[in-house]
């Protein structure tokens, strides 16, 4: 019982930080209609943002999230008017192997500046601390913070997006351009807004992950997929959907824990050969492969 | 000669090098409502969206308020005070009719007079103010028209432009839609009407422009053009 109550625990925490991973890729494809391939990049611009400001200064590494989230910002507002404003202009392939190769310009330049190996956090308040929570749940104080720290980012997104003006010109836009601008609205600014916003949520998210996950330049591609498959799940667009589906793909990474339960459970012996923890990716996408077919929308529909 | 609002000179549109408006020149005064009249691939639609910068003018000139606003991006000729209803409606239709309401007022910072314009647009509509949580999505055509017009009305323009209101109406929502601009016309505004309903459109304008293949081939007061032969042979087939 134990191991799958501390699973769920695990799975929603984890959930929780790639809500926020995901986050910024909805708001940009409901803005815009353009998948972001880079994505996972930009979350590795926030883990070594987060890393090395830390390291650098010495400073607790929570207390650089605000410095991830500007660099963020700037990063999407940058690529935005450098480059996306661009191939907009194309057809849809050339939008895709335009994010594509940005992705592969981030990686190399992350290659090139930071080397390819592996790189941690050992320092900080949370560093090796944890809490126990009863019922055999006993939860790291990083991953903790992180998913607290995610929840109150996520929310504050929420609330600018569904309760300010800007937002609800940002919605407009998303809802119809055209329309939009004969309100007044300048879609081009709201479109850079969504790329700044999309990039500073993901670093934020990125410099919470690098204090329980390691960082190298080839990190972005696993959490682009995942972010993917949020959401391909909570309905592209949707930035409440895609809550709810982090949620329900962090606890489908701990598929394997909740596997050792049933194993334990029924007792079956060929389940223990199941070699789960590799396959622990496989769910995630199988789960975006079967969404894909029965509810190609989303569980909450495009853009609501 | 009292000063023009509006007054567009001899301006060019193409569709990739098809001419779609070729020299067309039209002039609105303040508190007057134009109709401009036309059959459909006249270039009407094409005219008002010349107007907000949807569609580039290559030649001529759009003075508004004496200050040239030819294309200008489509929120800039917004913010000099005048508004573009669509005739494709173009709500948000994910928001409550409030919430596209105020999208109408979006050029507005102060805050008071956003909620005046939103009070004047629901006496104007009292069932607009019955839905005003409801989805758009939701909403009957005439009722969709009301809230397409309403939001045009929030940001206080000194200049309304009305593209065919009542296309895709039944009946007796036309005549609503059209008593909508009669009583706006009452209350003072100034407004820039592009109809098909050629008769009921003209009889409400106190001036208007017959359009054929992107050419002013008629103008002259609403009963002057009710009368002449170009309207009554092409439009009222008579």
């Amino acid at each position: 019982m134990d191991i799958l109550v501390s699973s769920l625990f695990a799975g929603l925490l984890i959930g929780m930080v790639l809500a926020m991973v995901a986050l910024g890729l909805t708001i940009i494809f409901g803005v815009m209609e353009i998948v972001n391939f880079a994505h996972g990049e930009f979350l590795m611009v926030g883990m070594y943002t987060g890393l090395l400001t830390a390291q650098a200064t010495g400073m607790e590494p929570l207390l650089t999230l605000p410095v991830a989230a500007a660099a963020g910002f700037l990063l999407g507002i940058i690529c935005y008017f450098g480059f996306v404003k661009f191939v907009i202009r194309g057809p849809m392939v050339a939008q895709l192997l335009g994010t594509f190769g940005l992705m592969i310009f981030l990686r190399n330049l992350a290659l090139l500046f930071f080397g390819a190996e592996d790189r941690a956090i050992h320092q900080g308040i949370l560093v090796g601390k944890s809490f126990n929570i009863g019922m055999g749940v006993i939860a790291p104080a990083t991953k903790l913070a992180a998913a607290a720290l995610s929840v109150i980012a996520f929310w504050a997104v929420w609330l600018v997006i569904n309760r300010t003006k800007i937002g609800k010109a940002l919605t407009a836009t998303s809802l119809n351009p055209q329309g939009a601008r004969y309100m007044g609205i300048s879609t081009e600014r709201m479109n850079a807004l969504a790329w700044g916003i999309g990039g500073g949520t993901v670093t934020i998210a990125g410099a919470l992950l690098v204090n329980f996950w390691s960082v190298n330049p080839f990190i972005g591609l696993l959490f682009t997929m995942i972010a993917f498959a949020i959401v391909a799940l909570g309905g592209f667009g949707s930035v409440s959907g895609a809550f709810f589906a982090g949620l329900a793909v962090g606890v489908i990474t701990e598929i394997p824990g909740i596997w050792d339960f049933l194993t334990y459970i029924f007792n079956f012996g060929w389940m223990a050969d199941v070699p789960m923890t590799s396959l622990k990716y496989m769910w995630v996408y199988l789960a975006y492969f079967v969404i894909m077919i029965v509810r190609p929308r989303g569980l909450f529909g495009w853009k609501r | 000669m009292a000063e023009h609002i509006l007054q567009v000179k001899d301006i060019k549109v193409r569709y990739s090098s098809i001419p779609v408006i070729q020299g067309l020149s039209l002039a609105v005064d303040p508190a007057e409502t134009v109709c401009v009249v036309g059959a459909n691939g006249s270039g009407k639609s094409t005219f008002l969206k010349a107007i907000m910068g949807a569609v580039r003018v290559f030649d001529g000139e759009i003075l508004f308020q004496g200050r040239e606003i030819k294309n200008l991006k489509t929120e800039e000729v917004v913010r000099t005070g005048i508004t573009y209803v669509p005739e494709e409606r173009m709500l948000f239709t994910a928001l409550s009719v409030e919430e596209n309401l105020l999208l109408g007022a979006y050029t507005l910072n102060d805050k008071e007079r956003i909620q005046e314009n939103l009070q004047f647009v629901y006496s104007f509509f009292p069932r607009l103010k019955e839905r005003r949580d409801q989805a758009t999505l939701t909403l009957s055509g005439g009722e969709a028209q009301m809230v397409a017009i309403g939001r045009g009305l929030m940001s206080n323009p000194s200049l309304l432009m009305l593209d065919e209101p009542s296309l895709g109406l039944a009946p007796r929502l036309v005549d609503e839609v059209l008593d909508t601009v009669r009583k706006l016309k009452r209350e003072g505004m100034t407004i820039l009407l592009v109809e098909q309903n050629v008769r009921e459109s003209l009889e409400i304008a106190d001036r208007g422009y017959v359009l054929q293949t992107g050419r002013i081939v008629l103008e002259g007061t609403g009963e002057e053009l009710i009368r002449s032969d170009v309207v009554r042979k092409a439009f009222l087939g008579i």
